[in-house]
């Protein structure tokens, strides 16, 4: 197992160097550089904010530069937040980006498990066909039209909720959890109905049947624990993927976390905060990808049993 | 049985969700009331500033705040934007208004309670305008004589730059030429001075990166001190204690919040959680101008939207082209329609009424003689036209404009027009490195004067970007306007040279900004002017008014 876990973080060491490196050249390929402004800048002070920010280096040296400070944990300054460091942008919208992603998940698993599970128990008739229809709308619909969608419907027509904030104004973080939720719930519904599917068509589900057990103690005793395994290895990347895809949702509701600066970042060309971002989020699509693998190979006894063998 | 398990299930788990989102939110009372009952304003501020540096940060938001925050030699007057006291509490000038002396308020103190000095000026304007400090509004003090050359470098003594401190209250500025507006810089946050022993406490003189405007660290000397930064959230600040006016402060605080979302902003505005908006969307606007006593503030503000024209482009090279579609432009129609009336129409660079300068108007909507222009040009009825392209920045509003300019100049000169629009640095690169036929662009004045606006086109000038280039025009609005002997004569030279420019038509002039802010009822004291500037100190709230019936 852990010759498994130390194998696979040294994979993961190339493709976040590859993630920098690629970053780091593209944005200074982009058009427009982090100090053009609608009032133009005399060339002079141009000449010395380039210097204050080692972009009067050539670039691989610049890179080097980069790569040194990253290697000591030093995301370097903000370009359009003077004054303040890219580590501390970054850890000021985490928690909220994290809060907003716990809810999503929690949403999603609600309502994806529940969905999956009756779809499950009376497959290809309507109790199936509707929640999976929900389910294939869910996942093929992007949080940029939902987003508007709810806040069309549920904060402007019929004002129940608050479009945008986060913890500001009651009720706030309903639409945008529900909205970055949404997606994962339909996946999740469609795992748990194949993996609930696979299960209650087993023996020992027979036999618990057999025993004249009711129902709903068949499937959340017996059927559950078996049948939630695909969802529960899908949970890391799902994390992860709340956490690096909530720009979009957060852009839409103004929720301060950390994707609306790194789209920004884009926007202002702030190069250091946009590798930063790059970098923080790719480091956790890996790291949650790996605590995945882990949980899977752990839950799975043949898996578990061919590390043994190995080690 | 089954059925009802799993529905009482479900219920418990979506009151548990539900009841985690709603928690940590605030108690029922809104933000306007508990503010007007503890003197609190709740400002909607614009996007999330970048810094509180005076001589490093640059934007509308981040004004807003440092003016809170710090004050300069002299401020404006909300309603005649005419320079009043500040640090200063007065100041002469010498015979031929070269040489301006500020007698410094004694009482003027730092919110450590340290006494604000001349020197602090003179080291302020010392890091302003050194090259490494990298200040973008450096050349607001270009006026001064020497400090363009140390900006550059060609200076290298600061003790060359014309300030001086005569003494602990007392600062002579000598300028290299008359400059009447100088005054009105004074309010402007590049010239402002910091303190210095806070500033190396954390750091040199010319460093941007620095913690000195965290809370707890900063010291500055307007009329509210920061209490709380909670970035993209809320900005907090108390009144000053040390503020050498502070029994005319009404207000006891300010919390300002980062709305960039115009939309979302009238909807706290609406919920009583702002008592102050920065915008107000504009499909929204005629509803609220229904309204009885509404809080919508319209007024004209000192800033003009136009298109640049890259005169060594055909088709637009040539001056009968420019003007045939400036001419055809139905400017009515377009304020009317696709502004909602929220902008009026410009025939002229310079917004109508700057300190009582009036623009020429050369032209008027007139499609007949354009149409004419056109066929002199070789072009009649649009035939053999090559096409012409606009660029603008990706944004809702420019787009619809740039559409109904498309449609004018067909439907009024038959030529076709292309409209792209471009990511923002894209655009200003374009812009810069004059990559285009027709863009857009829009001009907000630092100060309120017709120069502001005018030595935009100087030859070479930064932000001329037209090509446009014609030494008497540089002549009268570089050494003619300036020395003039008075107000009047300044102001005819002005309108000679803004007479010159609409002729050549580098530029073809849309409209002159407004501001739309909605204000709730409690306020008083937020007097309109051209700047949109406003002195918090004049603030005050009136517990008890409500939003007209219409809002609640």
């Amino acid at each position: 197992m852990l010759r498994f876990i130390v194998s696979r973080l040294l994979q993961a060491i190339p493709v976040i160097f590859i993630v920098i490196t690629a970053t780091f050249f593209l944005v200074r390929a982009a058009p427009g550089g982090p100090f053009d402004d609608e009032k133009v800048v005399l060339p002079e002070v141009k000449r010395a904010l380039e210097a204050q920010y080692k972009l009067d280096l050539p670039l691989h040296e610049q890179y080097i530069a980069y790569l040194t400070d990253l290697a000591q944990g030093d995301l370097g300054p903000s370009f359009k937040y003077p004054g303040r460091s890219v580590n501390e942008i970054l850890f000021s919208g985490l928690p909220v980006t994290a809060e907003l992603g716990f809810y999503a998940l929690i949403i999603a698993l609600i309502i994806g498990v529940l969905a999956g599970v009756s779809a499950a128990l009376k497959p290809n008739t309507r109790q199936d066909y509707i929640p999976m229809t929900l389910a294939m709308i869910g996942i093929c619909m992007p949080s940029f039209l939902l987003g508007p969608l709810l806040v069309l419907v549920f904060g402007i027509y019929l004002e129940w909720l608050p479009i945008s904030g986060w913890g500001a104004i009651p009720g706030d973080k309903i639409l945008p959890s529900i909205t970055l939720g949404a997606a994962y719930a339909a996946y999740i519904a469609r795992l748990s109905r194949a993996g609930m599917l696979e299960v209650l068509s087993q023996d020992y589900i027979r036999t618990a049947r057999a025993k004249g057990l009711p129902e709903w103690k068949v499937v959340t005793k017996h059927g559950l624990r078996g049948g939630l395994i695909p969802v529960i290895a899908f949970l890391g990347p799902a994390f992860a993927g709340l956490l690096a895809g909530s720009f979009v949702v957060e852009t839409i509701f103004q929720i301060p976390g950390l994707g609306r600066f790194y789209v920004q970042a884009a926007f202002n060309r702030d190069y250091t905060m946009i590798l930063g971002t790059t970098v923080f989020l790719s480091t956790l699509i890996v790291l949650f990808n790996l605590l995945s693998d882990v949980t899977a190979a752990w839950l799975n006894p043949r898996l578990r049993a061919q590390f043994k063998g190995a080690a | 049985m089954k059925q009802s398990q799993y529905g009482h299930l479900l219920t418990v788990l979506l009151t548990l969700v539900i009841s985690a989102l709603v928690s940590a939110c605030g108690t029922g009372e809104s933000n306007v009331t508990q503010g007007n009952r503890e003197g609190i304003l709740h400002y909607g501020n614009g996007a999330e500033p970048q810094g509180l540096d005076p001589h490093v940060v640059t934007g509308v938001p981040e004004n807003h705040l440092i003016r809170a925050l710090f004050e300069g030699l002299a401020v404006k007057n909300p309603v005649t934007l005419e320079p009043e006291p500040g640090v200063a509490e007065r100041w002469t000038f010498n015979e031929d208004r070269s040489v301006i002396t500020f007698y410094l308020n004694p009482n003027a103190k730092w919110s450590n309670g340290e006494q604000v000095t001349a020197d602090d000026f003179v080291w302020s304007w010392n890091r302003a305008l050194h090259p490494e400090t990298g200040n973008l509004y450096a050349y607001m003090l270009y006026p001064v004589k020497n400090a363009e050359a140390y900006a550059k470098g060609d200076v290298s003594e600061f003790s060359e730059v014309g300030v001086k401190a005569l003494d602990e209250t007392t600062l002579e500025v000598t300028l290299n030429a008359p400059t009447p507006y100088f005054i009105q810089l004074m309010d402007h946050y590049s010239t402002f001075a910091v303190h210095p022993e806070t500033l190396l406490k954390f750091g040199k003189m010319t460093d941007r990166f620095t913690p000195w405007t965290r809370v707890g660290n900063i010291v500055s000397n307007g009329a509210f001190v920061l209490e709380d930064w909670a970035l993209n959230r809320h900005i907090k600040m108390i009144k000053n204690q040390e503020y050498w006016d502070k029994d005319n402060v009404s207000l006891n605080g300010v919390v300002f919040y980062p709305t960039e979302n115009e939309v979302s902003e009238e909807r706290m505005f609406r919920v009583e959680q702002l008592h102050r908006t920065e915008g107000v969307p504009l499909d929204k606007v005629p509803v609220y101008r229904e309204i009885p006593e509404s809080p919508y503030m319209q007024d004209p503000y000192l800033g003009t939207y136009y298109y640049l024209v890259n005169i060594d482009r055909p088709p637009v090279d040539d001056v009968r082209v420019r003007q045939a579609l400036s001419m055809s432009l139905d400017r009515e129609q377009l304020a009317r329609t696709v502004m909602q009336e929220v902008v009026i129409p410009a025939y002229s660079i310079t917004p109508p009424g700057t300190l009582g300068y009036q623009p020429p108007k050369l032209f008027d909507f007139d499609p007949e003689k354009a149409r004419q222009l056109l066929a002199e040009a070789g072009y009649p009825n649009g035939e053999g036209w090559p096409g012409l392209d606009i660029i603008y920045n990706t944004n809702e509003a420019h787009r619809k404009i740039a559409v109904a300019v498309q449609q004018m100049w067909k439907k009024y000169l038959n030529v076709d027009i292309t409209i792209s629009n471009q990511e923002w640095k894209v655009y200003l690169n374009a812009v810069s490195q004059r990559d285009f036929q027709v863009a857009r662009r829009g001009w907000i004045g630092d100060y309120v004067d017709p120069n502001n606006f005018l030595d935009l086109f100087i030859t070479d000038g930064g932000n001329n970007n037209t090509g446009f280039a014609n030494d008497y025009y540089d002549e009268m609005i570089l050494q003619l306007a300036p020395r003039a002997p008075t107000e009047e004569e300044r102001f005819a030279i002005f309108h000679e040279a803004e007479t010159l420019l609409m002729q050549q038509m580098p530029i073809i002039p849309i409209y002159t900004y407004a501001t739309r802010h909605l204000v709730h009822p409690s306020v008083e004291g937020m007097s309109a002017n051209l700047m949109d500037s406003l002195n918090l100190k004049y603030v005050k709230l009136v517990p008890g008014r409500k939003l007209p019936e219409e809002l609640q």
